[in-house]
């Protein structure tokens, strides 16, 4: 069965910070980036992609729809 | 690679007003997943509070209007009676449905008018500072319970679906929260058997959501999620609170 | 074929307004306009349209603004304190630009009041009861066939502006009976594209119907757009009519019912030598200042008759200014003015 490619996607400038995706990660993939957006907000970010399944709890959690997950076959 | 997860179609891609983790922006997204599944955007009117979600039609991609505050379900009931073949919903707060719009919620369900309610109870009046409303718990501070809420002084936290439960023309009844993945999907579930209730044209059913207002808590999202775990859902308990059997899942 | 009916003010108002294609009526009892809503809901029933009796007045007026958003013909009714009620809304609907039709058979006030005629809301009617810069046409019917009439004309001029229009009567005009005569086959007026209606965002743009401009300035182009409509309709829909004014020396200033007696004076006056006219407000707002400045031009008196303290009588001040020449009689709590009291103040005036 053709490994399955996953890939997780924040929009940096949509996210507030408000962090509810990180405590649901359960691979915890997700951290506060030092960075900071035009909103003047540390968003969220993959910290560790290799790690993410795709499972979507993250997405379920945000409340301001800006994370998205494509998944597919073969390569990504 | 197909999209596992996106904004669903019937939200537009703007970003919205609310506060950080703020409970709308998820219960607006659920409400627009719904009715993308039921392949029904084109056929929705939804009615809008006075409140945070008042600017709801900014972010929902179908026909959506205002009412005077509290009078939600009225214009809804009209807008019904006008449009029976429609998807008419309202969406509403605490103060809009269980203050000043106690009278309409509870004849429009005495009415038994074939539409659904979302109501999203966040414990305070957000638009306008963070008030105490209905659904504020006991001990609990707001900007109008600076001493905390006390019964003998600013009476019980009010159980709206408890009491719209005796009521004949209501079909349907459940109280859920979006403080994790799992509730998420059980609030998507309960939307999505109140608006499948109404185009059975089986009768009223109300989805309460227990929902985080961070901000006028004064606690991070995060703790807000965990204070609806903990303190929230003792004084509002989850589950169905009616339902007759007339719809399945 | 005109069919004639012997008809309560009233009733005479519901079945103009059916007539006119309203098919959606929400009410509340009040008196003295019940009968206008048990009328309803027998004729709503046979059109196959919607009446509700409401929890409330207050919950009716946001009916009417939810079926008139969804596209229906919508009306209420009340009066005087059911009218109060719903200023909220009809301001909302005055800022939503939703077509309506809103009945106030007026009764005695202030608070409870009784369930006399009166005419004291003209202020509410006229200068906008509710918040906002808004405005309202408002027609005053002086007989049960004008009920009719004016009721059907409401639906066409809030069509036509998208504006609600109000119709002032008052508890006499709508409980008693007249002959009234309307064409058995009378068409709705004909019907408006409504592109803002609420009907699901089918092959088009999602809608919305608000009130709320939160953007910098955005109400107050919204506002300049309101009062430019409400300046073409008072170029437009101003209406008085007037009775003998042409060789007066004396003018009386009278609307509804009231304007009966006031003619019943002019041709009692006449009868003693003394010549005096009627000017009869049909739109209360729009308000005819021009007839009665062109009038006051000639240097006449005017005596203005209401059953109130004194309302209309500031209008007529402003079109005649000069308040020497304007006089005022009026009789409140559900009084009616009588024909005597009225010719013998003229006689002193004149």
């Amino acid at each position: 069965m053709a490994k399955k490619t996953v890939k997780m996607r924040i929009d940096s400038e949509r996210c507030k910070g408000c962090v509810l995706c990180v405590g649901v990660c359960p691979v915890k993939a997700l951290e506060v980036s030092s960075e900071v957006n035009e909103r003047g907000v540390q968003p969220v970010i993959l910290k560790h992609p290799e790690k993410c399944t795709g499972c979507g709890l993250c997405a379920l959690m945000c409340p301001d729809c800006a994370i998205e997950i494509d998944e597919g076959e073969g390569e990504g | 690679m197909a999209k596992k997860f996106a904004k669903p179609r019937s939200m537009k891609d703007v970003a919205t007003h609310y506060c950080p983790g703020c409970g709308h922006g998820l219960i607006h997204r659920l409400v627009c997943e719904v009715i993308d599944e039921l392949g029904v955007r084109e056929d929705t009117i939804a009615i809008a509070p006075v409140g945070c979600a008042v600017l709801a039609y900014d972010y929902w991609d179908f026909d959506t209007m205002e009412a005077a505050h509290g009078r939600t379900p009225a214009v809804a009931t009209a807008v019904k009676r006008v449009h029976p073949d429609k998807l008419v919903f309202t969406y509403q707060g605490d103060g809009d449905l269980a203050a000043i719009g106690t009278a309409e919620i509870i004849h429009t369900g005495s009415r038994g008018e074939n539409l659904s309610v979302i109501f999203v109870n966040n414990g305070v009046y957000g638009m306008t500072g963070g008030q105490m409303a209905p659904t504020t718990l006991l001990g609990q501070t707001t900007a109008t319970s600076l001493f905390t809420r006390r019964a003998e002084k600013e009476g019980f936290p009010l159980k709206v679906l408890e009491m719209m439960a005796v009521l004949p023309g209501v079909v349907y009844l459940e109280r859920t929260s979006v403080h994790s993945p799992k509730e998420i999907l059980n609030a998507k579930r309960a939307i999505k058997k109140s608006f499948q209730t109404q185009l059975d044209k089986k009768g009223f059913s109300m989805v309460e959501i227990v929902s985080p207002c961070p901000t006028y808590w004064g606690l991070s999202p995060v703790k807000s999620m965990e204070r609806i775990e903990k303190e929230v859902v003792k004084e509002y308990p989850l589950g169905v609170v009616k339902d007759v059997g007339l719809v399945s899942s | 074929m005109k069919t004639k009916y012997l008809s309560t003010g009233n009733e005479a108002c519901g079945e103009g307004a059916v007539r006119a294609g309203c098919r959606f009526y929400a009410g509340y009892p009040i008196t003295p306009q019940n009968e206008l809503t048990a009328y309803m809901s027998r004729r709503m029933e046979e059109e196959n349209g919607v009446f509700i009796q409401a929890e409330s007045e207050l919950a009716a007026i946001s009916m009417v603004h939810g079926a008139s958003a969804a596209g229906a013909r919508a009306m209420t009714s009340s009066s005087s304190p059911g009218i109060s009620l719903k200023q909220e809304g009809i301001s909302y609907m005055a800022g939503c630009e939703l077509p309506a039709v809103i009945i106030n058979v007026m009764r005695g006030g202030p608070g409870l009041g009784n369930i006399s005629p009166a005419q004291s809301d003209y202020f509410q009617a006229t200068k906008g009861g509710g918040h906002g810069d808004y405005r309202l046409p408002v027609l005053a019917p002086a007989s049960v066939q004008e009920m009719f009439d004016f009721t059907y004309k409401a639906f066409e001029l809030a069509d036509k502006y998208r504006n609600p229009v109000m119709i002032l009567a008052d508890g006499m005009l709508g409980q008693m009976m007249e002959p009234l005569e309307f064409d058995g086959d009378i068409k709705p007026p004909a019907e408006v594209e409504k592109p803002w209606a609420m009907t699901g965002a089918k092959g088009r743009e999602a809608r919305s119907v608000k009130s709320l401009f939160l953007g910098d300035n955005a109400l107050e182009k919204h506002n300049e757009k309101l009062q430019e409509k409400y300046r073409r309709i008072v170029e437009a829909e101003t209406r008085c009519e007037t009775y003998k004014t042409e060789d007066a020396e004396m003018i009386l200033v009278a609307y509804g019912t009231v304007s009966r007696t006031a003619r019943a004076c002019v041709d009692r006056l006449a009868q003693k030598g003394v010549k005096a006219g009627l000017i009869r407000p049909i739109t209360l707002w729009p308000f005819p200042y021009g007839e009665i400045s062109r009038l006051a031009k000639k240097g006449l008196k005017f005596l203005v008759v209401e059953m109130s303290a004194g309302q209309m009588v500031e209008d007529v001040r402003l079109a005649v200014q000069d308040d020497e020449r304007v006089f005022f009689h009026g009789r409140t709590g559900g009084g009616i003015p009588e024909k005597e009291a009225i010719v013998s103040m003229v006689e002193k005036v004149v």
